[in-house]
């Protein structure tokens, strides 16, 4: 590989991933044709509607995945490498040293029966032939490192000594142990107090800067993505509907599922009227995708859409700014139109 | 607000113990979990209490012990004038016709092995009421109020999604067209734009029949949507207590202060403008609770006195209350605060060496082999039984 | 941690005294008399009535309870007042006059053939019971796992004697692999006791091993599922590390909990195993004294095997906090 192939490669490349999971109720379509990329030092934001599949496309990314009981298809370039095609012995060595992940739960997330410390050396010592001794000095710098006060004393409690806030910090010192250069996190805050989460993702944006790691950070809370993401992809329906910048999604938002998303969220900061403009209907199942648009059922702008398409074709992923991608029917006007409709409803003027 | 009007309930001075008991053939009651220490407000008719604070300070508890779900251990709850709160279950039956509740989890809510119908017919059958029609014809009328399709009265709660199976308990809770619902975090397992949908069905319910709901939930934003007025908890107490209005744009409080900055806004110039205050530190155990002030451990503002004097519920300003020693009455929307060190300090012997302990947290839980800092709903559990 | 198993101990005491108590309730309680079992044919009523004594029968049961206890701590005399006394030392847990031999001392004897049984069986059925559970459950819902699972079910199901009778008819009648089995000590004559131990061994390891594979497969099956085992993979660790280091120890208690019960249960006497295939264990002792209604050495039987099981459960509670941090030892 040459220097110059992968300067011009972004540093993760994810390009139409499918994951099938086969089950006895039929194929589960959790992703179904995504595409994505991130370089180093930035934040990619997934968000979207619970069972839409973020988690799968972070473990399909992950190799966590176990190809025994899904299909997955698809590529995802990891620094010139293709993580998709890759083997399990492959994937093992880069899990957790050039990439690695935080989940949601930090109460079950580490052993209950295993020191904090052995924990954090176990994952150094997975990929480096270190000393003990190195290896515990590691492990108490990183402990320091994400705020565990006395880390020397503290190596050597077990988990159910921490409160779930200090978990989720031996959490990220376990991900970032081995400097990795994408770090993906799935609703780290999600089980945390919002005092805590706070704490939590101030840390991440720090580290992230420290190491210069990318990092994709899951969650379905509009509040943090305005906070942390550089880069913002909306998911329903195991597929991107929207992509962009985080003020393109937020400040000229595009595709009706967006637009009914920022509207449904109740404000902390503005009084709004006493309804909430939610959106209509539930969720598709994965199992039974609709045709065409995944949205339709919930749609309230298919009917401007000619010729039945939103029910029949599958919109593709269409450019309508620099880097901003909208998958979507509707003509450009009637698409800005429904945007500053809700931007109005949000207070903001639109563009 | 409607301060003429007589309260649907009035709670006063309410507290909710459990016990911690060693487990074992002879258990011993070890300590206690004060989940609710003391707690006094009202709900007014046909309007919104909203009760918040972060997990496991005491707020289902209070919800709970309201509705005497949980027996309180000492204070007083009066329905419509009328002191419930040493009732016997049988003299409870006519009053639990206007009080209902509405749980969080509309997975484990709901008996899956009895279908819509059934489940939202049981207030009729357990009160013993024959509504005009027909028990069959009111339960369809409900279902299609709450936004159910008549027609699914025969189906089990599995064929439903969350945000369907939300409103089989609100129907079911609404049945009996009660007086008060405590609604224990109604839309917390739900999508936000279905969360939307929910609480506009709360809103438009309450505006119909009436009812007055005291409002549980961590989420500052929903609360505000939906409440009139906001308590907001910590460790098992009011710290304040509000209009919406004063709440959110006066707050008095460090601790709400600290609340509101901690959560992001779906904005992200606004937010990026923001200053945070950070609290340090974790969330104490309810069972070893701090002195004085239980909030001095992570206070930005405590001072000597707030580790010793514990601060009285006192009304700042007409219907604003504020349990502090100083309460900070300029919006610090604007300043940095750190508080002291974070995590937890490790509590040190006589001869200043660790014991192994640490301050504020939960050496009797952590005694049984207990999580302490729970997430939540953490029940408290003392852990596999050494005994058996 | 000592103090306690100080508690714990003296709770055990506790609980064995009241458990010797109701013992003797209920054989009291038994329409048997065990006084006409010492009296032969030509059995007269002053007979029996002097057998009685000397064995204490007329004695209510409250106090041939404390004449028990009396033996058991400072040792007890039978028929003092008769010309032939019998002496009791110490522990002593009653005299079968039945054998007449001291029930300890009857005990001793039998006891080393049962623990060589239950040992060797449970050091089989663990070894196979756990490695085909772990291999079962990382083949969940193939066809190694269906296979595993119906072999356990089949296990499970079938009576020990059928077992027992089959490997005998089978592989020393029919085949003549292994010589009739006939129990010797170990230290006396390695090869024989290999010979005699092998067959009762298998019989009785298949039977527990089908449950320890069940066991350990649903354990598996729920641990791998746990979010600390997705973290496992995440660091990067080797499957073979994730699941003996990670899942394993996680999913070992209740494994660690039935195996204690298991074993002290097999020390009590494998009663069927042994009658099969001859071995003169607590269990045909056991057997024997049930069908002579010799009264005393079941008594000590019954009191021995109780000991085992509330000792394990000790050492099974002790264990549990060696392999659950979480669990404090608090009485
Ligand atoms: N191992 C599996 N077998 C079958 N279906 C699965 C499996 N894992 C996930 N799914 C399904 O795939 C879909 C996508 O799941 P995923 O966990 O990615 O959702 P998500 O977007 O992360 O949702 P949430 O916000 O609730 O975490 C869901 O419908 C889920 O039920
Ligand atoms: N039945 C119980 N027995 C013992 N302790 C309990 C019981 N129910 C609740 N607790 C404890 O009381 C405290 C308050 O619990 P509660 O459920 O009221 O908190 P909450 O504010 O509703 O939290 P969450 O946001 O997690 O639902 C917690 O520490 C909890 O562990
Ligand atoms: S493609 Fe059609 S259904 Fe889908 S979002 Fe656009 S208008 Fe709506
Ligand atoms: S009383 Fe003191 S510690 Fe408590 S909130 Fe007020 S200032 Fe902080
Ligand atoms: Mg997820
Ligand atoms: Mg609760």
């Amino acid at each position: 590989m040459t220097e110059i192939s992968n300067v011009q490669r972004p540093f993760l490349e994810v390009s139409d991933l499918a994951v099938q999971f086969p089950t006895e109720d039929g194929i589960v379509h959790a992703v179904d044709g995504v595409s994505f990329s991130i370089e180093r030092g930035q934040t990619l934001a997934i968000v979207g509607e619970s069972g839409s599949g973020k988690s799968v496309t972070a473990q399909a990314v992950m190799g966590l995945i176990n190809k025994r009981n899904a299909d997955v298809s698809g590529q995802a370039i990891f620094d010139g490498e293709d993580l998709v095609a890759m083997s399990d012995e492959g994937l093992r060595k880069l899990r957790g040293s050039k990439m690695a992940m935080i989940f949601q739960d930090p109460m079950s997330s580490l052993h209950p029966f295993y020191r904090i410390g052995d924990q954090l050396t176990e994952a150094v010592n997975a990929h480096h032939k270190v000393s003990k001794a190195d290896a515990r000095e590691r492990a108490i710098e990183m402990l320091h490192k994400v705020g565990i006060p006395l880390p020397a004393k503290r190596f050597d409690d077990y988990p159910h000594q921490f409160s779930g806030g200090m978990r989720q910090r031996v959490m990220i010192a376990m991900a970032l142990i081995n400097s990795p250069s994408l770090l993906i996190a799935d609703e780290p805050t999600t089980a945390l107090d919002v005092t805590v989460q706070a704490q939590i993702i101030e840390l991440i944006s720090q580290l992230q800067q420290e190491f210069d790691t990318a990092v994709i950070l899951i969650t379905h809370d509009l509040g943090i993505v305005a906070e942390v993401a550089d880069e913002v992809a909306v998911m329903y329906g195991a597929r991107i509907v929207e992509r962009g910048s985080v003020d393109d999604i937020f400040y000229h938002p595009q595709m009706p599922y967006t637009l009914g998303l920022l509207a449904s969220v109740p404000r902390l900061n503005e009084v709004r009227s006493d309804r909430l403009d939610p959106i209509p209907g539930n969720p598709p199942s994965p199992i039974r995708l609709p045709a065409g648009c995944v949205f339709n059922p919930r749609c309230a702008h298919q009917d401007q859409v000619a010729d039945d398409l939103c029910r029949t074709v599958r919109p593709a992923l269409q450019n309508v700014g620099p880097a901003h991608q909208v998958r979507c029917h509707l003509p450009a006007t009637e698409r800005q139109a429904a945007a500053d409709l809700t931007l109005s409803l949000l207070g903001r003027p639109g563009r | 607000m409607n301060e003429s009007k007589e309260p649907v309930l009035r709670v006063t001075d309410l507290r909710t113990y459990f016990p911690v008991r060693s487990k074992g053939l002879f258990p011993k009651t070890i300590g206690q979990v004060k989940a609710v220490d003391g707690v006094s407000f009202m709900v007014h008719p046909g309007q919104t209490l909203g009760l918040v604070g972060e997990s496991g300070c005491g707020k289902s508890t209070t919800g709970r012990s309201v509705l005497r779900l949980v027996e309180p251990t000492s204070g007083h709850i009066e329905f419509d004038g009328v002191d419930v709160t040493n009732l016997s279950h049988k003299e409870m039956v006519p009053i639990r016709r206007k009080a209902a509740m509405i749980f969080q989890d509309p997975y484990n809510a709901l008996n899956p092995r009895h279908t819509v119908g059934a489940i939202i017919s049981a207030p009729f059958s357990v009160q013993g009421v024959t509504p005009p029609g027909g028990v069959r014809k009111a339960v369809k009328e409900l279902m299609e109020r709450v936004g159910l399709n008549p027609e699914h009265y025969n189906r089990y709660p599995a064929e439903f999604s969350g945000g369907q199976r939300q409103r089989i308990g609100i129907a079911r809770a609404v049945a009996l067209r009660p007086r008060f619902i405590v609604c224990d975090e109604p839309v917390s397992a739900l999508d936000v734009s279905i969360q939307a949908q929910v609480i506009n069905l709360l809103r438009d319910l309450q505006d119909e029949f009436g009812i007055a709901y005291l409002f549980v939930a961590h989420d500052l934003a929903v609360v505000r949507q939906i409440s009139h007025q906001v308590a907001v908890m910590y460790l098992g107490h009011v710290m304040e207590l509000a209009t919406r209005e004063d709440l959110y744009a006066r707050p008095l409080h460090p601790y709400t202060h600290a609340l509101l900055s901690a959560i992001p806004i779906p904005d992200p110039r606004a937010q990026k403008q923001r200053e945070h205050i950070m609290l340090s530190g974790d969330l104490p155990s309810p069972a070893a609770p701090p002195s004085g002030c239980v909030f001095h451990t992570r206070c930005f503002q405590a001072q000597d006195i707030c580790a010793v004097e514990k601060p009285e519920p006192t009304e700042f300003e007409p219907g604003h209350q504020v349990a502090c020693h100083f309460p900070i009455e300029e919006f610090l929307g604007t300043k940095e605060i750190i508080g002291p060190d974070p995590g937890l300090t490790p509590r040190l012997g006589a001869d200043g060496s660790p014991t192994g302990e640490y301050e504020g947290s939960n050496d009797l839980i952590r005694e049984l082999g207990t999580d302490y800092g729970a997430g939540p709903n953490t029940p408290i559990d003392p852990g596999p039984a050494i005994w058996r | 941690m000592s103090a306690y198993v100080v508690r714990r101990v003296i709770s055990m005491i506790i609980l064995l005294l009241l458990l010797t108590l109701v013992v003797f309730i209920l054989f009291s309680l038994l329409p048997a008399d065990p006084a006409r079992l010492t009296c032969g044919k030509g059995c007269t009523p002053a007979v029996l009535e002097a057998n009685r004594h000397k064995l204490g029968f007329d004695l209510p049961v409250l106090q041939q309870y404390w004449e028990f206890m009396k033996g058991l701590f400072i040792g007890r005399i039978y028929a003092a007042d008769s010309p032939d006394p019998v002496v009791c030392n110490a522990p002593c847990l009653g005299y079968s006059f039945k054998r007449g031999e001291e029930v300890l001392v009857l005990i001793k004897d039998r006891l080393p053939a049962t623990v060589w049984l239950a040992l060797g069986a449970f050091i089989l059925w663990l070894a196979a019971g756990i490695s085909v559970g772990v291999y079962a459950a990382l083949r969940r819902g193939r066809w190694q796992d269906k296979t595993v699972m119906g072999i356990s079910l089949a296990g499970y199901s079938l009576p020990s004697f059928f077992l027992g009778l089959m490997a005998i008819f089978f592989i020393v009648i029919r085949l003549q692999l292994l010589p009739y089995p006939s129990y010797v000590s170990p230290f006396e004559d390695p090869i024989q006791f290999f010979q005699t131990m092998l067959l009762p061994w298998i019989v009785l390891a298949i039977l527990y091993a089908a449950f320890y594979m069940r066991l350990t497969r649903n354990q598996m099956l729920e641990v791998l599922g746990e979010d600390y085992i997705r973290t496992a993979r995440a660091k990067g660790l080797p499957e073979r590390i994730v699941i003996r280091k990670h899942a394993l120890r996680a999913g070992l208690t209740p494994i660690v909990t039935a195996a204690g019960l298991d074993l002290a249960g097999l020390l009590g006497g494998a009663i069927i195993t042994e009658s099969i295939f001859s071995l003169p264990g607590l269990g045909s002792l056991a057997v024997n004294s049930v069908n002579d209604a010799d009264l005393p050495v079941i008594v000590g039987i019954t009191l021995v095997t109780a000991t085992f099981i509330i000792v394990a459960n000790l050492i099974v509670d002790l264990l549990y906090a060696v392999i659950d941090p979480r669990v404090r030892l608090v009485s």
